[in-house]
């Protein structure tokens, strides 16, 4: 018991409010540079500026989907046992930031064809489809007692994830085939100069943005932890 | 060698108890019928090869979520996860065995769905019965472990198509176009791939499911 308390409440080298500012300062230098730099688009014009967003989140949604199932390779092969709690936040913010890939592709999706949902874009249908597996990870995890075996059945399925992302990619590729012969091209861009840096920047700041909500909601998850430990200490 | 023998005696011991009590094969056959009748009313008159396809391939992952939801339902029932857990034989044995199992009654549902699907719909080429096979066989391995993870959570039946269906995006992507592409070997070939990494992952993370 002692252990786990002490395991738990270590606390990691970058302090919260440094983080929470640092994120404070990307996202604004992020903002301004994505509505009063960065240039307009040739065909799309200034709806185009969506993308800064929308691909560095997709970007950010992997990478916590990525970062979880690495936590929960830890809690597999070396039972750490801070790993199943970090690796579900970690996906949690995956969802988080998933969501906000779905609402933002459906917003360009709208500007760019008038529609609010199109099969054509291989990335939001990827996105669907991760969606829909993450959102089956947290019936799963709730649908079981906290203990050592919901700490490895979310962390199998989680590792699930991302053998499921490159298939699932490949697989909606190879749909398209026969589905939709016609394949869009969203734009050609010229990658370079102000558009480059913007992008770094808004990829940058959507990274640590999520690396300090991590950070927040994995130390609110201890604290319930450790009062709970506590409170069964002096029951 | 041994885990060889340790799968069998696994599998023909959930082949026997079907055998007696006949659960599963009966209601998964009836099932798969029902619903082309189903189908037969909700498509256009004379719907064409490819839109009977696809329902094809709709109709027999349903069949085999009725067939993996009742996998560990014995085991469960029973109380028999603990002994077969204690049991000394690798762990991942019970899985495998347990998809051979659920291979078999979906295999014999298909004997049953295929050439009834022939009949009301459309006739079906050999493409389409290799990629059934290959199709089958990642179904089983994927859908077999998830059961084993869905069986011990209090939501039980309701989690497995939860869990399941996402998983299965990419067999029905290959299998429909295996069905329906007019050079189906790509398609094959990715069956052949989702199976073999699947496969590998559930063979590798099973002990992690029954073992705490």
């Amino acid at each position: 018991m002692a252990a786990t308390i002490r395991a738990v409440g270590r606390s990691s080298r970058i302090p919260l409010p440094a983080l929470a500012a640092v994120s404070l300062v990307l996202i604004t230098t992020a903002l301004v540079l994505v509505f009063y730099v960065a240039p307009n688009d040739a065909n799309q014009g200034f709806s185009q500026r969506i993308f800064y967003f929308h691909v560095s989140i997709a970007f950010t949604a992997y990478a916590c989907f990525i970062a979880g199932a690495w936590q929960a390779f830890r809690h597999l092969w070396k039972r750490d046992p801070r790993a199943d709690l970090q690796s579900y936040v970690c996906v949690h913010q995956g969802l988080i930031f998933g969501t906000l890939v779905l609402l933002t592709g459906s917003i360009w999706a709208k500007i760019s064809w008038g529609r609010w949902w199109v099969w054509s874009e291989d990335e939001l249908v990827l996105f669907l489809v991760l969606y829909l597996f993450y959102c089956a990870y947290f019936m799963l995890r709730f649908s079981l007692e906290p203990g050592p075996q919901r700490a490895n059945l979310s962390a199998v399925y989680a590792l699930f994830g991302v053998v499921l992302i490159p298939v699932s990619f490949a697989a909606i590729r190879l749909a398209k085939e026969f589905l939709h012969p016609r394949v869009f091209t969203l734009h050609g861009p010229n990658f370079g100069g102000w558009i480059l840096v913007t992008y770094c920047v808004a990829q940058v700041a959507m990274l640590v943005l999520a690396y300090t909500l991590y950070r927040v909601e994995l130390a609110g998850k201890r604290l319930d932890e450790r009062l709970r430990e506590l409170k069964e200490v002096f029951a | 060698m041994t885990y060889a023998r340790d799968v069998a005696a696994l599998a023909r011991k959930d082949l026997l108890l079907e055998l007696r009590a006949r659960d599963t094969l009966p209601a998964m056959v009836l099932f798969v019928a029902a619903v082309f009748v189903v189908f037969h009313f909700v498509l256009p008159a004379a719907p064409s090869r490819l839109e009977t396809t696809g329902l094809l391939w709709v109709a027999i992952l349903f069949t085999a979520l009725l067939g993996l939801g009742r996998a560990f339902v014995p085991e469960r029932e029973q109380r028999t996860m603990d002994g077969l857990v204690l049991a000394p034989c690798d762990r991942s044995a019970i899985w495998l065995a347990k998809s051979l199992a659920t291979l078999a009654f979906l295999a014999a549902a298909e004997v049953v769905a295929l050439p009834l699907y022939a009949l009301f719909f459309h006739r079906i080429g050999g493409a389409t019965v290799l990629a059934v096979v290959l199709a089958d066989l990642g179904i089983c391995a994927v859908g077999t472990f998830l059961g084993a993870m869905a069986v011990v959570t209090r939501a039980r039946d309701l989690l497995l198509p939860l869990l399941f269906l996402p998983l299965a995006l990419p067999v029905v992507v290959g299998a429909v176009g295996s069905s329906v592409a007019s050079a189906p070997g790509r398609y094959l070939g990715f069956l052949a791939l989702y199976d073999l990494l699947f496969g590998v992952v559930c063979w590798a993370s099973f002990e992690y499911v029954v073992a705490e």
